[in-house]
C-alpha cells in the first residue's frame, strides 16, 4: 500500500523493539509480568500495521497475507483461550515450532527471489543458518508436544546408531549450508530444510519426559536467533533484534531452568546417548 | 545496512538480552519462556515482506503459508501468556510463595 514511507517504518520498528526490551523486562518480575506480555504484544501489533501500510504489495498478495493472517488468528486465540493449565507447555511448544518453520520457508521463499541476482555471502549465509536452525525447531518442538501429550513414550528413545547418525546429521547439515551459502539454489535450501528437520528428531528423541520443558526453552532460544538470521538475511533491524533478545534470553533461561532441576543441558540432551540416564 | 553495522547491532542486543533476565525468580520460568516465544513470532513481519512481491504461484502459496504459521506463533502467543499469568494472580497468595518473592529485588 506504500502509504508509510521507509524512513517512518524504520522509527516505528525502534518502537517496537523497545517494547520488546520492556516486555522481557517486565515478565522477570512478578509484579510487572502481565503488563510486560500486553506491552509485547502492542509492539508487535504496531510492527504488523507498520509492515502491512509501508510494502507495495503486488496484485492479490494483499488479500492472500490478510486471509492467513485471519486464518492463523481464527485458529490460535481459540486454542489459547481453550487450553488446559497443564496442558499449556506443549502447547507453547507447537507455538514455538510453527514459528521456527515459519522462518525456514522465509528462507526458501528469499532464496527464490534472489535467483539471477547477486545477494551476497552474507545474505545467503544467514539464511542458510534460518533454513537448519528453523527446521530443526519446527520437528523438535513437534516431537515434544508428542511426548508431553504422552502420544509417544516420555522416556529417552535411542534409536539404532544415534550418535553417529548425529554427527552425520550436523556434518551434512554444514555441508548443504556452506553449499546454500556459497550457490544461493534454492532446491539446495529444501535439502537443507530436511537435513534441520532429522537433526530436530535426533536432538529430541533421547531426552527423557522430565527434561522436556528444557528443552522447549532451548527450541525457543534457537527459533530466537533463527529469527535474528532472517532479520540479518533481509536488513530488517525489527527482526534482527526481536530475534537476537529473544536467542539471548532464552539461552539464559533454558541454564537457569535446568541449574533450578539440578541437570545440565548438555547431560540432558547427550544423557541417553553415552549409555547414561535423563530423568524419565 | 553494512555488515560490522549488523554485527553490532547483533552483539549489544544480545548482552541486553542477557541482563534483563537475569534476575527471573523461578516462579517466572515457564511464562517468561511463554512471553518469549511470542516474541520471536514477530517473523510474521517478515514473512509478510517477502509475501507482498513474489510473482509465481508457489511462492505465494509458500508465503501464505509462512504467513499464517507466524501469526499462530505471535497471537497465540501472547494470548497464552497472558492466560498463564492470569491464574498467577489469581491463584491466593500462600506464605512459601511470598517468601521466594521476598528474595527478589523488587
Amino acid at each position: 500500500m506504500n502509504l508509510l514511507p521507509a524512513a517512518v517504518a524504520e522509527v516505528i520498528y525502534l518502537a517496537a523493539a523497545v517494547c520488546f526490551i520492556l516486555a522481557l523486562k517486565g515478565l522477570s518480575s512478578p509484579r510487572g509480568a502481565r503488563r510486560g506480555n500486553l506491552l509485547g504484544a502492542l509492539g508487535a501489533a504496531i510492527a504488523v500495521v507498520t509492515v502491512l501500510l509501508s510494502t507495495d504489495f503486488r496484485g492479490a498478495n494483499l488479500a492472500f497475507v490478510l486471509g492467513s493472517v485471519g486464518i492463523g488468528s481464527a485458529v490460535a486465540v481459540p486454542a489459547a483461550r481453550r487450553v488446559k493449565m497443564t496442558e499449556m507447555p506443549q502447547l507453547v511448544a507447537i507455538f514455538n515450532g510453527v514459528g521456527g518453520g515459519a522462518a525456514a520457508v522465509v528462507g526458501v521463499i528469499e532464496l527464490a527471489e534472489w535467483m539471477g541476482t547477486e545477494p551476497g555471502a552474507v545474505a545467503t549465509t544467514a539464511t542458510a543458518f534460518a533454513i537448519l536452525v528453523g527446521s530443526t525447531s519446527l520437528l523438535g518442538s513437534i516431537l515434544t508436544y508428542f511426548k508431553l501429550q504422552g502420544t509417544i513414550t516420555s522416556r529417552p528413545i535411542v534409536v539404532p546408531f544415534a550418535a553417529p547418525l548425529m554427527v552425520a546429521a550436523l556434518v551434512a547439515g554444514v555441508g548443504v549450508g556452506v553449499a546454500v551459502a556459497l550457490t544461493g539454489n534454492v532446491w539446495l535450501g529444501v535439502v537443507l530444510m530436511a537435513v534441520g528437520l532429522a537433526f530436530g528428531a535426533l536432538l529430541v528423541l533421547p531426552v527423557g519426559g522430565a527434561d522436556v520443558p528444557i528443552v522447549i526453552s532451548l527450541l525457543n532460544a534457537f527459533t530466537g536467533l533463527t529469527v535474528a538470521a532472517s532479520g540479518w538475511a533481509m536488513s530488517n533491524t525489527l527482526l534482527l533484534v526481536a530475534g537476537t533478545l529473544v536467542g539471548a534470553s532464552g539461552s539464559i533461561l533454558t541454564i537457569a531452568m535446568a541449574t533450578a532441576m539440578g541437570r545440565s543441558v548438555t547431560g540432558i540432551l547427550f544423557g541417553a546417548l553415552k549409555g547414561g540416564s535423563t530423568a524419565g | 545496512m553494512s555488515g560490522i553495522t549488523i554485527l553490532t547491532l547483533f552483539v549489544l542486543t544480545a548482552f541486553v538480552g542477557v541482563e534483563v533476565v537475569s534476575k527471573v525468580s523461578s516462579t517466572l520460568h515457564t511464562p517468561l519462556m511463554s512471553g518469549a516465544n511470542a516474541i520471536h513470532g514477530i517473523i510474521l513481519v517478515g514473512a509478510i515482506a517477502v509475501t507482498a512481491h513474489a510473482t509465481e504461484p508457489w511462492l505465494i502459496v509458500l508465503g501464505s503459508l509462512a504467513t499464517l504459521l507466524a501469526t499462530v506463533n505471535l497471537v497465540g502467543g501472547f494470548v497464552v501468556t497472558d492466560r498463564m499469568l492470569e491464574m498467577f494472580s489469581g491463584r491466593p497468595k500462600q506464605p512459601q510463595r511470598e517468601s521466594e518473592m521476598a528474595g527478589d529485588p523488587r
